[in-house]
């Protein structure tokens, strides 16, 4: 880590690694990330580092450049400015796709499921890059087609059950309940097997047993597959019980990052949640 | 000398390509249709301007304005029938549509006027410019052709800016939900660029037979592709872009018939498109639209 | 076995292999019964040409969602080098069948690796441009197929595209002679042929939709940035898809070059792509059956309005404007629906009136 981020860092994330994950590559390292639009600045100098089993949130008012964050992780945007390193390769110039192989999936904050396939397609669209079948064989149905096949929708079908959709399997992913598409969508992003997460705003829209209920596949996801997950989220209960890190942004701009305890406590994020208080007190 | 010949051939005809891609783009840009049976108008236009001219014996400036009008009711009649039922379903059924209607267009218009070749008296009667010992020859056509060309284009230029309709038409190609909310009769809107671009059809069909005496019902399907090439060369919706397309079109084309290859010229000029395209994907001043996620 | 039964698609699919399969037999029973006229015979190569060549569009426009206006560049090229093959395989080759056979894989590996080279650049663009850019291409095949010449003679195989450049010994023969096209061509082209052109057709595109490619293609379709997300190369897939429907587009060219002792180049044009694509399209779009009769329907229409002569074609347009307007308009959907609403409210109403 260079000196300007160490500056940066009110409160460097290196010491909030669990203890498992110290002294292990951090499987997402971004470093005085920054985009502009035209003139507008949307994120600058964003600086996050994750281990390989931590679960994150990211935080902020509305408008704070959040999802932007999201994109240029995932490569949807290429940044103005600085790095981004996933499993220690630097993603600069990558596309999407590429970015995905290197173990970064997500899912969306306007849900985009392939509405027109069943839950199951979904889920093994999610697998297309881990089913090893040979063009041709897919094309005149060649026996390792056959196998390819019957591997992947076992697999799909265990990743379903993991987050309790096996019995939503055959419907339409656009005919389902919305908490239950935001769950899908995880299950889609898990099958990519992936290191790291990125859930966006994954509670909206669900109600508070499904949130409580998210809370632990949250957790279990991470103890399962033994992944990062990074989050962004507007549920403060679910940010404060589920992430062991928080990064707080606004205007694009990490203003704290703590533990949990921390946050609650910081005057800049206060501030930027409530607006200053000298008029009141 | 002869470059500045060939030069002169092209931007005659590149100036008729200009105003038959002006009629593409706007349609384009206003109802986010690639309207193929535009060609098809052009001939109609022509097949008019021809009969009034010799049936009836009028004067070619009659015939060119009834064939505006004939057009302009045309355009308007089929955007009602065909096209406006449609609005807001795939973009791929309202083209599979206008090629019913392009289809519909040919075959009237065999059955009318059979589908032998007819000999279009040009509308212009004055002697051609011989200049340089008759190294340069600019005859009426081609000034014509480019005065219209000019006229239109700084025409609708000022049309879109200056006028109600005009700024409609723009506030619709780029938002129509929003224009809707704001008041503007997006229907109306449609169909007055509809009338607008079929107007010019005609023009351009009585300049296009002027040029190349040959009048057949297919005359309007050629030029009409090629237009359609232009208008997407020059950035589709963009109106200085289908007028900068037509003519750039129109001297590649003279040009490579000239220089390169007769046989060829047609593969050479769709190669050029597609070179434009793949280094500029929008066109020459077309627009970059990047989606949002 | 069972288990696949119930699978909705596997259905569909093994009732387009059916319907085909069916369609055959008749033909074949017909055929040999004398109850087909000489006209309707000749339909039958061309019926299964163009089912196959609808079938690898919809590949393209309907499950893809690409919208290509060059389907027949490809089927030109695939023509053109059927006719070649065949005529070179000629003394290497006896049996008719099987030159025919390599003749169409010869032309549809042509088409194949033309539709690569133009993939490789052009896809990258999306909706209206790709059109216009395959319907470029199109042109540009049609113009560059038109102007070449190709012959055999003692010393072998010529082939050249301007006429000064090609030189044949004294004796030499004109496969394909510039603008004047292929001339006395050997008629290989059987409907059998035509039969097994179509299930092979049928049996990649169906495959392929039900494979992983497919599901992934069916992805991109409905949600890019989603399937960008999850790892899949869109460009990859859309090349994919690209490269298998000019392979069986040049097949199918290839079949239909055979069938006619002359063809030119101009058959090829921007108006055959549009027909294909006008079979794709009211058949359904990514309806793979729906093709397969959409495109034997449209083909014998014209040919039955025959004896309309000169009203025929504009009856043709007036059919495809209704048809797509009956489809796909909201407002004549309303129509009917008010219609039937209405037609089944009186019923009711005097139904009512007998109760009481």
């Amino acid at each position: 880590m260079n000196e300007y981020s160490r500056k940066m860092l009110k409160v460097p994330t290196y010491n909030l690694l669990r203890e498992q994950d110290k002294d292990k590559l951090p499987v997402l390292d971004v470093r005085n990330l920054g985009i502009d639009f035209g003139g507008l600045t949307a994120v600058d100098g964003f600086n996050i580092t994750i281990g390989p089993t931590e679960i994150s949130g990211l935080i902020g008012p509305n408008g704070a450049g959040k999802t932007t964050i999201f994109n240029l992780l995932t490569s949807v945007y290429q940044p103005t400015r600085g790095s981004i390193l996933i499993n220690g390769i630097d993603t600069k110039g990558m596309t999407t796709h590429k970015v995905n192989k290197l173990g970064i999936a997500r899912t969306f904050q306007n849900i985009r499921l392939f509405t027109d396939m069943t839950a199951l397609d979904n889920v093994k669209v999610g697998m297309h890059n881990e089913i090893k079948c040979p063009f041709i064989s897919s094309l005149l149905h060649l026996p390792p087609y056959y196998k390819a096949e019957k591997k992947a929708n076992e697999k799909a079908m265990e990743l379903l059950d993991f987050m309790g959709l096996a019995d939503v399997a055959d419907k339409k992913a656009g005919s389902l309940p919305y908490g239950v598409q935001r769950r899908l969508e995880i299950v889609r992003a898990l099958a990519t097997n992936p290191s790291i997460i990125l859930l966006d705003e994954p509670a909206a829209g669900m109600n508070p047993s499904e949130t409580t209920e998210l809370m632990h596949q949250i957790r279990r996801i991470r103890d399962t597959f033994h992944i990062a997950i990074f989050l962004i989220e507007h549920d403060m209960n679910l940010v404060m019980n589920v992430c062991e890190a928080i990064a707080v942004v606004n205007y694009g701009r990490i203003i704290a990052k703590g533990t949990p305890e921390e946050i609650r406590q910081n005057p800049a994020v206060i501030e930027a949640y409530l607006g200053r208080e000298e008029g009141n007190a | 000398m002869q470059i500045l010949q060939y030069l002169i051939n092209g931007i005659s005809i590149g100036s008729v390509y200009a105003i038959i891609a002006l009629g593409y783009t706007m349609v384009y840009g206003i109802a986010k249709m690639l309207n193929f049976a535009h060609g098809d108008v052009i001939m109609v236009g022509a097949y008019i301007s021809f009969c009034v001219t010799n049936y009836l014996g009028l004067p070619s400036f009659v015939s060119v304005l009834a064939a505006v009008a004939v057009c302009t009711v045309l355009g308007i009649v089929i955007e009602g029938l065909a096209y406006k039922p449609l609005r807001g379903t795939p973009s791929l059924a309202v083209l599979i549509t206008a090629i019913g209607v392009s289809y519909f267009l040919q075959n009237a218009a065999q059955l009318i006027w059979s589908s032998s070749p007819k000999n279009f008296t040009s509308v212009v009667t004055m002697d051609p410019i011989v200049l340089m010992d008759g190294k340069l020859v600019i005859t009426g056509e081609v000034l014509l052709t480019v005065a219209a060309c000019i006229v239109v284009m700084v025409g609708l230029t000022l049309f879109t800016s200056k006028t109600r309709t005009g700024k409609a038409m723009r506030a619709v190609s780029e938002d129509r939900d929003a224009a809707q909310l704001m008041g503007i009769n997006v229907n109306r809107t449609i169909s007055t660029t509809f009338a607008i671009g079929s107007a010019l059809a005609a023009v351009a069909g009585v300049l296009l037979c002027s040029t190349v005496p040959t009048l057949m019902p297919t005359t309007g399907s050629m030029p009409g592709i090629r237009a359609f090439t232009a208008a997407v060369f020059g950035g589709i919706g963009s109106i200085p872009g289908a007028m900068l397309g037509g003519i750039l079109l129109g001297i590649i084309e003279t040009f490579s018939k000239a220089y390169l290859s007769t046989q060829f010229s047609d593969a050479i000029v769709f190669s050029v498109l597609i070179i434009i395209l793949l280094v500029k994907p929008a066109g020459l001043l077309g627009k970059q639209i990047q989606e949002k996620v | 076995m069972k288990t696949m039964l119930k699978n909705k698609n596997t259905r569909t699919n093994l009732l387009t292999y059916l319907v085909v399969i069916v369609a055959f037999v008749v033909m074949q029973v017909l055929n040999s019964q004398g109850m087909l006229g000489s006209s309707m015979k000749g339909y039958l190569v061309p019926i299964c040409v163009y089912i196959s060549l609808a079938v690898s569009l919809n590949l393209l426009v309907g499950v893809c969602g690409e919208l290509s206006l060059g389907h027949a560049g490809f089927m030109g090229i695939g023509a053109f080098s059927g006719i070649v093959i065949a005529a070179l395989l000629k003394d290497t080759i006896a049996n008719d069948a099987l030159r025919l056979v390599c003749a169409m894989f010869g032309g549809g590996i042509l088409a194949g690796f033309v539709g690569f080279v133009i993939g490789v650049p052009v896809l990258r663009l999306r909706g209206d441009y790709l059109a216009i850019v395959t319907l470029a291409f199109g042109e540009i095949m049609k113009n560059i197929v038109g102007n070449t010449y190709a012959g055999i003679d003692d010393t072998g195989f010529h082939m050249a595209v301007s006429t000064s450049k090609m030189k044949l010994e004294a004796g030499g023969k004109y496969i394909i002679n510039g603008p004047l096209g292929a001339t006395g061509v050997e008629k290989l082209a059987s409907f059998t042929m035509g039969f097994l052109l179509v299930l092979f057709t049928l049996f990649v595109v169906l495959n392929l939709i039900n494979s992983k490619e497919g599901r992934a293609i069916k992805a991109v379709r409905d949600n890019r940035i989603a399937a960008e997300s999850v790892g899949i190369n869109v460009t990859a897939f859309r090349m994919k898809a690209f490269v298998v429907s000019a392979f069986l587009a040049g097949m199918a060219g290839a079949l239909f070059g055979l069938n006619y002792s002359s063809i030119t180049a101009t058959k090829f044009n921007f108006n055959t792509s549009i027909n294909i694509l006008v079979f794709v399209v009211l058949g359904g779009m990514g309806n793979i059956l729906g093709s397969v009769i959409s495109a034997t329907l449209l083909y014998v229409l014209p040919e039955a309005l025959r004896s309309l002569e000169d009203y025929r074609m504009i009856l043709y347009a007036v059919v495809l404007i209704v048809v797509m307007l009956c489809t796909w308009s909201p407002k004549v959907k309303e129509v009917l629906s008010v219609v039937t609403d209405k037609a089944s409210r009186i019923f009711k109403r005097k139904e009512a009136g007998t109760n009481e």
